[in-house]
């Protein structure tokens, strides 16, 4: 029981990335009717959002005055290299900005997030909306490479360490909560965090989309562009926002990913493919249905994992994944909540 | 939209007046096709020359292209793209797990050369048979949807196989480390010394065999390999040819501009495409044992969904739906990875020396991004290009650069019949 306990909570954080991304994805289809292949490249653009503010913070320059690792006139490496932000808060203040960097990347990437998808949305897509998809994969498929091979040449092949706070690298006994022996169900406090803040993007996408003039206004669109059209109303320009948005979710989830894993640059490659087959389970278009099966699929993934299955299935952790996906295409086109009629033959 | 009804238009006109020529041709081919496989021939076979055009030893060599390991990878990922396009060009269904067909191949041929001989026709033949049995079995799957969940479904196939031959089939596969031929390997058909290592062969002709001839300061190398592979591709050229004009290349492309229609007319385009994604699947399995043939050994990577992407990258550049395209694609292609991917900084001031060194330093920061290493970006910024300006790849280029000459010329000779054109073109 506690293994099952365990493997739920260990699944729940990648699903949280399978669903951020998912919902992001779907959010692209369902408004401008585009497949995002370079969907994976904007949560990698997101991870380096935090590598480059950690960076940015710990610029410094070299402080003659101060020669603290000197023993009998022998310094090690050289002299200390002071970070600008220790020297204009303090030692202590200007410390806990630095370790703070991963959470103080959501406040860099917002912004950096939004002006990268505008500029895709406008610069780019914009002139697919009429060619097939097979095309818009295409070009997206391009354009994920260039990204990719932009981000491979200024931060190098390797991956980059980014550590989350100190305050939450510690791991957290969750079986003592329910009643379960200390030390059978530690999971990681940031992996926690993670989820927590999966489920406050995801809160506030819904409820921009369901409590929001704006909101309502798009899913207007997402139902019938053209009337909404008809009406005077410049549903294009929404639409490029609802891009903004949805390539904010996908780096956010960047962001707060790198203490997981380091980011390196294919990183978004990587979770590309997978979070394709969860939108395709979940149903293409249908935002609840995107997170729904991210977490299902999360799940599903740390559960295969397990020895006990692996035992009786070797190698069913590493296809689990595909083979619901193609359960559900051949019986369930649609995907768990997709509308009839979406996609569909 | 219009452009795609045109085209149909102009594709469904030029079958039917070959097939009045049919008889009529050499080898069935019409005058056209005849000119382009006979081109396509040439170009092949003197490839060591054509490849090589700079002396040894000079600046430029570096550029050469003609020595048996790329002349290789050519025909083979030419055979690759050639499969590929019978698939996507024809019928238009986008495959991103071509790569897995390849990489059953590959297997299939490296265990022949393992087990039976290290001839590597059985080993070929092999490849071709178990790749369209997998074909068979993927593709009666996966093409019960179309579009973009056709593309998944494959995707999904291709990582389930890799997934599956990098961890639980690693008594077959080899695993990471993947297979080699190796000293303990006893083929049945084969004498071997007791710690000899094999080496596959054509009927007792090494594939490594080269006869090195040099004229002058030029050195060209004529591998047995690479004439083997030349063969193959060029007899999968020539049957892709025949493919395109048949009654059944008619079908496929039906199924692409139209299958709504189809199936309203009462009939089933589903044999027709799955035997599309089958013989393409073949193509495939057919570059695999090649590979293998020219170089034994196989890893898992080699089936992984970006080298799937590849393909699709070759045949998109090249012109999908044209006979010669893919073929250019997978040249283009290749040829970067190895030969740009090689210049780097020095070499680039080298080039610019002439220059001031202000700009010289200038424009080598400028490039420095786009070769070397960077080879990748080159590839994704010209493959975004062509998809976005040049939809029918480098051969739509190339028809349209022909286009203008042809205009200019009629403007030359007759005014009439140019204003005639224009008139034609505001309509």
């Amino acid at each position: 029981m506690d293994g099952l306990i365990l493997q739920i909570l260990n699944g729940l954080d990648k699903g949280s990335a399978y669903a951020l991304i998912a919902l992001g994805l779907t959010l692209i289809f369902g408004t401008l009717g585009v497949v995002n292949f370079a969907h994976g490249a904007l949560f990698m653009i997101g991870a380096f959002c935090a590598v480059t503010l950690q960076r940015i913070l710990n610029l410094g320059f070299v402080d003659e005055g101060a020669t603290s690792s000197s023993v009998g006139g022998f310094s090690f490496g050289g002299a200390q290299e002071t970070p600008y932000v220790e020297h204009w808060f303090g030692e202590a203040v200007g410390g806990t900005i630095i370790d703070w960097s991963v959470p103080l990347a959501i406040l860099f990437a917002i912004p950096v997030m939004m002006l990268v998808g505008i500029a895709m949305e406008r610069g780019l897509i914009k002139h697919f909306y009429k060619r097939p998809h097979a095309d818009q994969i295409l070009v997206t498929f391009g354009l994920a490479i260039v990204l990719q091979e932009v981000v491979k040449f200024y931060f190098g092949a390797n991956p980059i360490p980014t550590p989350a706070p100190d305050a939450f690298t510690g791991s957290f006994d969750f079986g003592v909560l329910i009643g379960y022996d200390p030390f059978t169900i530690v999971y990681p406090y940031w992996r926690l965090v993670y989820f927590v803040f999966a489920m406050v993007i995801i809160a506030a996408v819904f409820g921009f989309l369901q409590f929001t003039t704006f909101g309502m206004v798009v899913r207007a669109g997402m139902a019938d562009r053209e009337t909404v059209g008809l009406l005077g109303i410049d549903i294009d320009k929404r639409f490029t926002i609802m891009f903004a948005i949805a390539a904010c979710v996908a780096g956010l989830a960047g962001v707060m990913y790198t203490p997981i894993n380091s980011p390196n640059y294919h990183m978004g490659m990587d979770f590309l493919v997978l979070s394709f087959v969860v939108v395709v389970v979940g149903g293409m278009g249908s935002l609840p249905g995107a997170v729904l099966a991210g977490f299902l699929l999360g799940i599903l993934e740390s559960f295969a994992s397990m020895a006990e299955v692996i035992d009786i299935v070797p190698g069913i952790n590493q296809i689990i994944i595909y083979l619901v996906a193609i359960v559900i295409l051949l019986t369930r086109p649609r995907g768990l909540m997709g509308r009839k009629g979406v996609m569909e033959e | 939209m219009t452009d795609q009804t045109t085209d149909t238009r102009m594709d469904a006109t030029r079958p039917r007046a070959s097939a009045a020529h049919k008889s009529s041709g050499l080898l069935g081919l019409t005058g056209k096709d005849l000119g382009l496989f006979i081109i396509v021939a040439l170009l092949t076979i003197l490839a060591p020359f054509i490849l090589n055009p700079f002396p040894e030893g000079s600046a430029l060599a570096q550029f050469n292209g003609g020595y048996p390991d790329l002349m290789q990878r050519f025909v083979i990922f030419g055979i690759f793209a050639i499969g590929f396009n019978i698939l996507f060009g024809l019928t238009g269904y986008l495959s991103f797990g071509h790569a897995a067909f390849l990489g059953v191949g590959s297997y299939a041929a490296i265990w022949m050369m393992k087990l039976l001989t290290l001839n590597v026709i059985p080993a070929i033949i092999m490849s071709i048979v178990f790749a369209g049995i997998f074909a068979l079995v993927v593709g009666y799957i996966s093409l019960r949807r179309s579009g973009i969940y056709f593309s998944i479904l494959t995707l999904a196939f291709a990582q389930m196989s890799y997934a599956l031959a990098y961890s639980v089939l690693t008594p077959i596969t080899g695993g990471e480390t993947g297979l080699q031929l190796k000293a303990t390997d006893t083929p049945l058909l084969s004498n071997l010394g007791p710690t000899e290592i094999g080496r596959a062969n054509f009927f007792g002709v090494d594939m490594r065999a080269s006869y090195e001839m040099a004229i002058g300061d030029w050195l060209f190398t004529f591998n047995a390999g690479y004439y083997i592979a030349a063969v193959f591709m060029l007899l999968s050229f020539y049957l892709a040819i025949r493919l395109f004009r048949s009654p059944f290349g008619m079908m496929l492309r039906a199924v692409k501009s139209n299958q709504q229609r189809m199936n309203y007319t009462g009939l089933n385009s589903r044999p027709y495409t799955l035997a599309a994604f089958v013989i393409s699947g073949m193509y495939a399995g057919l570059a695999g044992g090649l590979m293998v043939a020219m170089d034994t050994q196989v890893g898992p990577e080699r089936m992984f969904w970006t080298a799937s992407g590849e393909v699709v990258l070759m045949t998109i550049l090249g012109g999908a739906g044209t006979l010669i395209g893919p073929v250019l694609g997978a040249g283009m292609i290749k040829y970067m990875e190895n030969i740009v991917s090689k210049i780097n900084d020095g070499i680039l001031h080298q080039w610019f020396a002439f220059m001031p060194d202000g700009i010289e330093d200038f424009l080598v920061f400028v490039i420095h991004p786009f070769i070397g290493k960077g080879w990748h970006l080159t590839l994704g910024l010209l493959f975004m290009l062509v998809v976005i300006f040049l939809p029918g790849g480098l051969v739509e280029g190339g028809q349209r650069i022909a286009s203008v000459f042809r205009r200019k010329e009629t403007k030359t000779s007759t005014v009439e019949k140019s204003a005639a054109e224009q008139q034609q073109h505001s309509e």
